[in-house]
């Protein structure tokens, strides 16, 4: 799924150009695809399976400009050692990017091919056609295929960007909902995530992390652990502190009996945290996101309405925690991880170990389901120190779930101020919106760091603070901040925590659901006090087509002019362009509000231009929608003076079956449109659709997330 | 502060021992400490990899196995307490009628992103379907609140439960077996929505 972006790469860890959107510039046919005798296709992606079934699409686009059957494409997975660098998969930008560079390289390799049968026979490339890799001339006599064409070094050669990819008007493959390649395994029981390897002669592993962020450990008596007969090593280096053993039961029971004898120092840290009043106006790197000044604005402006949004810290909450297998061989590491970006990580890795990262070999394996910057690559380098302990045997480390929830990076607390000044009819003049909290980038590379957690315990310093991606890739904290409505007079600020409490990162959508959730919420209750419906208000502000379009699909789908509001049910809208550039997406949200929130229906529409797969898409909007229900009506990291107090589910509870609403997925078709981006397109419009539809509902607006039964007594009783 | 599992944190170890087990049917002997816990054994042990771990404090469904035919988390159940008793993984499940349906059922539904939390819904569901041939809507959600899944699949894999149930009425001649899945009920939702109906979703085709 997921897919948050990344910063820059600091220098320190230069990154080898990698192919720019949609182009495969300065790489080689053959690092993208090998055609096999046998009548495969092998595609090396630089992309990794996150369970967004990007992979599926991605061989799509190859099957259809090199005319194969869908079936031969194989894609393979992303390692360091072959295929191209592509950094991370994130952003929502993998069909935009990825699939742009996929387009350009099938093409070419098919021109490439054909020119070669043209080269033998005199016929133009022109009249030859493809079937399924077999070429013919026009009058259907066959004249070769791609499994015989090919030649070792053929496609050695490099990626010119010049042949020209299919109209998408003879698309049969591209448009299509072919099934998943990976779901039958897994359906099966099959072996299918890097938890699942079981290499020859593998060991376990497990970390003893300090009892907070601050602590640092003073002693440890490693002598009862060592006594354990299935113990091989016990590995201290600073403040990390870690065992192996022969039997995964054996490593989780020492690492509690080393946990027991070690002797930590722990400065005097804060007593509970709330992190959202301490957010506005603590030190902060400000940024301009977007700045319009009109002089004449002022004096249109009859009323000025200041609100102010809140959320709590968001946790990733995969339902497999972080894992990796490494093995060392000489001075060689091999390491099996769910990371993002195998490159980032074997960059940081050598940084970390000291090694040359030519000596590190990083290979994806897919993990659970991957919504941002998770434990996926701080695991691995826990595994690769361990591993160094036992050099020849490979060693899995898994969290456990109290390590996943305490020390994976959480997306930040935030809080989000608005002040409109509206004309006399109620219709927007001036906007400014400050959005305040941590930053949203801690990933491997960030702010010239490694970025790895068990690095910074076992050299003692204490973690970073995050940074914020820069606003040409979307920003963090000012992402999606600009709202989409027509406004004469804007100032859109981010604001960036230098310090807080809990470690931070990219989680689905980063600042882009917070931010939307204060426009849209902001924007309903100026339609209501224009007397306007919401969704007309909305219409009347929004200068963009597509904009307009899929707010009435997703109303008309919901029958938003026929709905019958009254107690206890309430109806919300809204509306966002995710980053500004990738899809565009409008919710209507049903809730009922009784003893607490329920959501039964949300009705989505999408426009993400050209659709590669309409089902994996849909697929990944529902499953968007309901997770960012879960995120309104029930999410929060809770803090106390050790950090993360939420450790398990029942302390960071998260929606279940019997409470998950019905979701609608309507796709605009825009076959003749690029594709955009849509793995986090959701995020935003749904939190502030069921703020809306519950505002409705009670005639209250509850400004701060999420929507527990308290928040809601406290806004009515305040009201 | 940290919430070990109790058995990871005891202070007295039982000592190493051979322990029985009863998995799809076989006969397994394993040593270990009697309190190993099962999940272990099985993907370790056993090589059936197919229950997975999420959690090992029994809170998210992604371990689930069959205990004398009873949905239960297997990364706290003890070995002790699993000696003696019936245990069937997913993977044992493989010629199970219901399993098969569901398996095809969730395939044509795509019912799932990630799958990581997938061999713990249809070990949860097969059982559902032993004890109740016509489930509804609201029954398949009840029989799966144990089960967690964070990719937000949770709307094909009750469509696809359902489904899969009907397709077993079907194939049985039970009675209920025209009851086509999505149909909810008498429930009013016709109040819902002008066009409400999942036939009217452009989730396009693929199934
Ligand atoms: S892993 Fe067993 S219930 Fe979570
Ligand atoms: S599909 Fe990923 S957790 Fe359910």
């Amino acid at each position: 799924m997921v897919v948050p972006e990344a910063g820059a790469v600091p220098a320190e860890h230069p990154i080898r150009p990698a192919p720019g959107p949609g182009d495969g510039a300065g790489t080689l046919l053959s690092q993208w695809v090998e055609l096999r005798p046998e009548g495969r296709v092998l595609l090396r992606i630089g992309k990794v399976e996150l369970g967004q079934g990007i992979v599926t699409a991605l061989a799509q686009i190859a099957a259809e400009e090199l005319d194969v059957d869908w079936s031969r494409v194989e894609p393979v997975p992303a390692s360091t050692d072959a295929g191209p660098d592509e950094g991370l998969t994130a952003g929502s930008r993998s069909v935009m990017d990825s699939g742009g560079a996929v387009r350009t390289v099938c093409a070419e390799v098919r021109r490439l091919l054909l020119s070669v049968v043209s080269r033998r026979t005199g016929i133009p490339v022109g009249e030859l056609q493809v079937h399924d890799g077999a070429v013919r001339d026009a009058d259907g006599v066959a004249r070769g295929d791609y499994w015989s064409l090919v030649r070792p070094g053929l496609l050695d050669v490099a990626v010119t960007g010049t042949a020209p990819p299919k109209d998408p008007a003879r698309h049969t493959v591209v448009g299509r909902s072919v099934p998943r390649r990976d779901l039958e395994a897994k359906l099966a029981g099959a072996p299918a995530f890097v938890h699942d390897l079981a290499l020859p002669g593998q060991l376990f592993g497990r970390v003893v992390r300090p009892p907070s962020p601050v602590a640092r450990l003073v002693t440890v008596d490693d002598r009862p652990a060592r006594a354990l007969p299935a113990v091989l090593a016990v590995v201290r280096e600073g403040s990390f502190l870690g065992v192996v053993a022969d039997r995964e039961e054996e490593a989780v029971r020492a690492a509690e009996v080393l946990r027991r004898c070690a002797t930590w120092q722990e400065p005097d840290a804060c007593a509970e945290v709330d992190p959202v009043p301490e957010t506005v106006g603590r030190p902060a790197e400000e940024t301009a996101v977007e700045r319009r000044s009109d002089r004449s604005a002022g004096a249109r402006v009859a009323d000025v309405v200041r609100t102010a949004y809140s959320r709590q810290p968001l946790s990733h909450a995969s339902i497999g925690p972080g894992c990796a297998v490494a093995h060392w061989n000489g001075d060689q590491v091999s390491v099996w991880s769910h990371t993002q970006g195998v490159h980032p990580l074997r960059r940081a890795l050598a940084a970390c170990l000291r090694v040359d990262p030519d000596r590190v070999v990083v290979h994806h394996v897919p993990g659970a389901g991957c919504y941002g910057h998770n434990s996926a690559d701080d695991v691995a380098f826990d595994a690769a120190l361990l591993a160094r302990s036992v050099p020849g045997r490979p060693v899995q480390v898994v969290w456990s779930r109290d390590d996943e929830f305490a020390w994976e990076p959480v997306g930040p607390a935030m809080v989000v101020e608005v002040a409109v000044g509206v004309d006399d009819r109620g219709d927007l003049v001036t906007w400014r919106q400050d959005a305040w909290g941590a930053g949203h980038d801690s990933r491997p590379g960030f702010a010239g760091q490694p970025g790895l957690l068990g690095a910074w315990h076992a050299a003692d310093v204490a973690a970073v603070p995050a940074a914020d991606p820069p606003l040409a890739v979307g920003g963090g904290t000012g992402r999606n901040a600009t709202p989409p409505y027509d406004v004469a007079d804007l100032d859109v600020r981010a604001h960036r925590l230098l310090e807080t409490p809990v470690r931070t990162s990219a989680l689905r959508g980063l600042g882009a659901t917070m931010n939307v959730f204060a426009i849209e919420s902001a924007v309903d209750d100026l339609a209501r006090s224009a007397g306007a419906d919401p969704l007309d208000y909305r219409l009347r502000h929004l200068p963009d087509e597509r904009a307009r379009e899929v707010l009435q699909v997703a109303a008309d789908s919901a029958g938003w002019r026929s709905r019958r509001p009254g107690d206890p049910v309430g109806w919300g809208l809204a509306y966002s362009r995710y980053k500004g550039i990738c899809g565009h997406c409008a919710v209507v949200a049903r809730v009922e509000a009784v003893s607490e929130v329920r959501v039964t229906d949300l009705w989505v529409a999408v426009d993400v231009g050209q659709v590669i797969n309409p089902d994996g898409l849909a697929n990944q909007i529902e499953g968007g929608a309901i997770q960012a229900t879960s995120w309104v009506l029930r999410e929060q990291v809770v803090l106390d003076r050790h950090g993360v107090a939420s450790r398990d589910w029942d302390g960071y509870p998260v929606l279940r079956f019997p409470d998950v609403p019905e979701v609608h997925v309507r796709l605009v078709p825009r076959p003749a449109e690029p594709p955009l981006g849509a793995g986090e397109v959701t995020g935003g419009p749904v939190a502030a659709a069921v703020a809306n539809a519950l505002a409705d509902a009670l005639g209250v607006r509850v400004r701060d997330l999420p929507l527990t039964p308290e928040r809601v007594a406290a806004a009515i009783e305040s009201s | 502060m940290t919430a070990a599992p109790g058995w990871a944190t005891a202070q007295s170890l039982p000592a190493p021992e051979v322990v029985r087990l009863r998995v799809n049917g076989r006969d397994h002997e394993v040593t270990c400490r009697s309190d190993t816990p099962l999940l272990y054994l099985l993907r370790n042990d056993l090589d059936l990899r197919g229950s997975r771990f999420g959690c090992g404090l029994g809170q998210c469904g992604a371990c689930m196995v069959l205990l004398d035919g009873h949905p239960t988390p297997s990364c706290d159940l003890p070995a002790w307490a699993a000696a003696g008793h019936e245990v069937v993984t997913v993977e044992g499940l493989a010629d199970d009628e219901g399993m098969q349906a569901l398996q095809r059922s969730f395939l044509a539904h795509q019912a799932a992103q990630c799958g990581y939390c997938t061999s713990g819904i249809l070990v949860a569901a097969c059982a559902l379907l032993r004890a109740d041939p016509c489930p509804g809507r609201a029954t398949v959600a009840g029989a799966l609140e144990r089960n967690l899944c964070r990719c937000g699949s949770h709307g094909r894999v009750l469509r696809a439960t359902e489904e899969a149930a009907g397709s077993l009425r079907a194939a049985r001649g039970l009675p209920g077996a025209e009851r086509t899945a999505g149909t909810d009920g008498p429930a009013d939702r016709a109040t819902r929505s002008a066009d409400d109906r999942r036939s009217d979703d452009a989730t396009g085709a693929g199934r």
